[in-house]
């Protein structure tokens, strides 16, 4: 697995190689690995995964999106039972959903190889939390790899499979939204057909009583030790020699950044940050004057050195928080004394960068949802998806956002707590819907809460770049199924109350979310419309604005559209406004909130 | 004429723009070249919510051996900004003294700087000009490539003229940036960008001036009125007959400020008179002539005598 310049240019000249993103190369390894079912959940920065991975053949692998990570979990268990090779993939809190049945999973072990990737997103680039997977493997004492670079992502794939049924186990690949969407060179192989293995009639080790989960156990203690003991000589385990004066322990993208600012440190480049093998570990501490560890997140590989009184420092030069990178990295080392401290690079520009947050999209359905919910001062009970971008100004109509789903029973206890005057409607999307949200729907009409819930059917799952649901009709391989109705959905657990609404009528939204309101009891409003960008982009004639008639109020500036702002004319102290017929998509919401009909259609203005 | 970069460390070019510019097609195209020429290429973007009107970069860096994804700071060889604010965020990420500037001068102003209420105020966006710019670095283009390229018919083509001053800086040759770029663009626009390209390589290539930024409109250059009226107050004072109110709502609907409300008895009143901006429109729409906004504390003072 050495990797200089001379292997690495010889790779490119005789073998076929080609420039993956991290997730393809990690969908790519897991069909020369013999994968034969594979389901997922959509989440950035994993969603790639499973889209790349229905570009196989049908014939090799099956592909779908489940309706969560948990159903993705146990349909990947399912196939495991049957004796392929099966794959499950989710990001960091998507584990979250799916640990139930990974904390039994982890005690029954595997029949097929069972690989499920977890992509974590250090630095919050589009989450919720930066939870750090190693320590969940940790917990349910599952062993996770951790691939630097695309090139690892893809031959790590057959190397968790092995390890998956040599040790009976399933694997956890953990990659990072820094890897995952990173492109660089693979050597592309081929195909390796695994064969069946037959059904495993043991109900000992295949259904989890008291009984059979205590025995269970030992064996798991036991396969701990087992496979720490296999990575001591495994070439997972990389012992890079150089320089002694420091000893770099590390694993994941961590390493090429160690490499990128510190190229002449002997470096113990970990496959995994669990299980450890303790014996090439202490014998590479002892080969070097001072162990450093550098690891992004938490000190899951340091924790353990301590247990073991290995001296190693690491956290105390790297912080817990956020996404390693060159520069911090540098720094840390400079800290640390293992680099000679210099003088920081001075900005040659003053100048204050121009904020440029994400907002909703010219268009976006979502829109007058939360511009009627600010109009009658709900208290709002959000949820993951797009419109957590309504929570800030302009729109600024969503005072909760915890997880998946939580919105309909956050909005349930608000209810009971007997305490709240304002109006209760929770805000969920339909994939959310779908992944999280029944169970509490159907809380809700049995405890009879009187709340609203404002359903935002987008048609998608719009957040990851628009994958299909069991909403749309559509599967991820773009095969027709059953579209499930969300009327009939909420009619069969109970609710009286349900009604669909054109999103883009914002005086029918007004007037039907009062009515809701209105109703004692659990009432869903649907607010309908596609979103603008996926499946397909949506894109009808533009509106513009009749400067004369522009009295410069800014109401429309409240619709907080992407397309809309401040024209070079002015009125009594304010900038009149303007359209950008590029990327308007002649929604019509900006003309229904103007005094002075001063937004028309382009032909007309 | 310029300097190839031919250096033994990895050669670090980083794109940014505004998402739906086509950042991600301009660093594809580069990075496949480098890999075709033999080098190992890390390209490395963020997804996510960049989609959403959010800034947009990709990394793209290449050598014999590259192992950090991210190029650090003031290790910047070329920077390429399809954006004007969007080159000044990362202008000090170029390798002080060496390092090549090149950008759109087109202004994309998010709403978000379009936020301030206050009369007078101006949107948030970047004051600094090219010259300012170009003046300080070691080598610098701005160009309005969106016009260069909206003239030859295709606007989305701008990142292509980019391009173009791009190849003047590395070492591969002119049919290779033709030959990927025709591969990368819709087959119906490769003339188009293949002109395009043209253009920028023509550019960097000519001595100029540099030129000033330019703010892109719809409609021709509007004429420029109600300036003088930056000077006026910020006084505000409304006036609600509460007599005349039949509490109909309108205004408080209507309020782009949402400071009015209806009180107990049902009738309009000022909740946040700091949020007020006296724009008018409760005035305007109430059918009962029952506000009056006040610009001046004479008027104000006036109206009270009656």
């Amino acid at each position: 697995m050495g990797r200089n310049a001379t292997t690495a240019a010889k790779k490119i000249a005789n073998v076929e190689t080609k420039p993956l993103m991290g997730n393809e190369a990690l969908a790519r390894g897991a069909w020369e690995a013999g994968v034969r079912v594979a389901a997922a959940y959509p989440g950035t920065p994993s969603t790639e995964i499973l889209e790349s991975v229905s570009t196989f053949p049908k014939e090799d692998i099956v592909a779908q999106w489940s309706t969560n990570e948990k159903v993705a979990l146990d349909v990947a268990m399912g196939a495991s039972f049957e004796g392929v090779r099966s794959l499950s993939v989710m990001k960091h809190v998507g584990l979250n959903v799916a640990s139930d049945a990974l904390m039994s999973m982890t005690y029954i072990g595997v029949n097929g190889g069972l690989v499920i990737i977890v992509c974590d997103d250090p630095g919050i680039h589009s989450s919720q939390n930066e939870q750090d997977t190693r320590l969940f493997a940790r917990f349910a004492m599952v062993p996770v790899l951790e691939p630097s670079d695309a090139e690892e992502a893809l031959s790590y794939m057959s190397a968790a499979y092995d390890l998956s049924e040599k040790f009976d186990t399933p694997v956890i690949v953990r990659s990072t939204t820094r890897l995952s969407h990173t492109r660089s060179p693979v050597t592309l192989g081929e195909r390796t057909e695994v064969a069946r293995r037959d059904f495993d009639d043991n109900p000992q080790k295949n259904v989890m009583i008291p009984s059979h989960a205590r025995i269970r156990h030992s064996t798991l203690i036991e396969r701990e030790k087992n496979i720490a003991e296999y990575l001591e000589t495994n070439e997972l385990t990389r012992w890079e020699k150089a320089d002694t004066s420091v000893g770099v322990i590390t694993s994941s993208i961590s390493y090429g950044y160690v490499k990128e600012v510190l190229p002449n440190a002997s470096v113990l480049k970990l496959g995994g940050s669990y299980p450890l093998p303790e014996k090439k570990i202490r014998d590479f501490a002892d080969s070097v004057d001072r162990v450093i560890i550098v690891e992004e997140l938490e000190p899951a590989i340091e924790n353990q050195l301590k247990i073991w009184n290995i001296k190693a420092q690491g956290k105390e030069f790297f912080s817990r928080m956020g996404e390693l990178s060159p520069e911090l990295v540098r720094d840390g080392f400079i800290k640390a004394g293992a680099l000679p401290a210099e003088a920081g690079i001075a900005d040659v520009f003053e100048i204050e960068p121009v904020p440029r947050p994400p907002v909703l999209c010219a268009g976006c359905p979502h829109t007058s949802s939360y511009m009627v919910l600010r109009q009658v001062e709900a208290r709002v009970a959000g949820d993951i998806g797009c419109y957590t971008l309504a929570a800030v100004e302009p729109l600024r109509a969503i005072d909760t956002c915890v997880s998946m789903g939580s919105s309909i029973a956050n909005a349930v206890g608000m209810a009971k707590s007997g305490v709240e005057e304002k109006p209760i409607v929770a805000t969920i999307g339909d994939s959310t819907f779908l992944h999280a949200g029944i169970p509490p729907l159907i809380d809700a009409v049995y405890n009879e809460a009187n709340i609203t819930v404002m359903l935002l059917d987008n048609h998608t799952v719009a957040m990851t770049g628009g994958q299909d649901h069991a909403g749309t009709g559509k599967t991820l391989r773009g095969d027709e199924t059953h579209r499930l109705n969300f009327e009939d959905v909420c009619r069969a657990v109970g609710v009286k109350w349900v009604q669909t609404v054109d999103s883009y009528d914002l005086g029918a939204m007004y007037k039907t979310l009062r009515e809701a309101i209105d109703f004692k009891g659990v009432s869903v409003l649907i607010s309908d419309r596609p979103c603008v960008l996926d499946p397909v982009k949506i894109k009808g004639p533009a509106l513009a604005v009749i400067a004369d008639n522009c009295t410069a109020c800014q109401s429309c500036m409240n619709v907080g559209c992407p397309s809309i702002s401040w024209s070079d004319e002015w009125f009594d102290g304010r900038h009149k406004v303007k359209i950008d017929t590029s990327t308007c998509v002649g929604c019509a919401l900006c003309p229904q909130v103007c005094p002075s009909d001063a937004i028309q259609p382009l032909n007309r203005s | 004429m310029d300097k190839k970069i031919t250096h033994k460390e990895p050669v670090n070019v980083l794109v940014v723009g505004v998402g739906g510019q086509g950042v991600i097609m301009v660093s594809k195209v580069l990075a496949t070249i480098c890999q075709e020429h033999g080098y190992q290429v890390k390209q490395s973007e963020v997804h996510g919510m960049a989609k959403r009107g959010g800034g947009v970069f990709s990394h793209v860096r290449f050598g014999e051996q590259v192992y950090s994804p991210t190029i650090p700071k003031g290790s910047v060889d070329v920077l390429l900004a399809l954006e004007w604010a969007e080159a000044l965020r990362w202008v000090n990420h170029i390798r002080p003294g060496e390092g090549t500037f090149i950008s759109d001068t087109q202004h994309i102003v998010p709403p978000f700087a379009c936020r301030n209420r206050k009369r007078g105020a101006e949107a948030g966006y970047a004051r600094e000009t090219s010259d300012q710019i170009i003046s300080r670095v070691n080598k610098g283009f701005a160009l309005d490539a969106t016009t260069m390229a909206r003239e030859l018919g295709n606007e989305r083509a701008a990142n292509t003229v980019l391009l173009g001053l791009l190849s003047t800086t590395l070492e591969f040759s002119e049919d290779v940036w033709c030959d990927a770029i025709s591969r990368f663009v819709p087959p119906k626009t490769v003339d188009v960008n293949l002109q395009a390209f043209e253009q920028g390589r023509a550019w960097a290539a000519m001595d100029h001036g540099t030129p000033e930024p330019v703010v892109h409109n719809d409609g021709p250059t509007p004429v420029v009125v109600g300036r003088e009226e930056h000077e006026m107050s910020d006084f505000v004072q409304l006036d609600i007959n509460p007599a005349w109110c039949k509490s109909c709502d309108i205004c408080v609907k209507m309020c782009p400020e949402r400071c009015l409300k209806l009180d107990d008895q049902l009738k309009a009143v000022l909740t946040d008179p700091d949020r007020c901006t006296g724009c008018r429109i409760c005035e305007w729409l109430c059918p009962d002539l029952a506000i009056t906004v006040h610009r001046t504390p004479e008027a104000a003072r006036a109206a009270a005598q009656g």
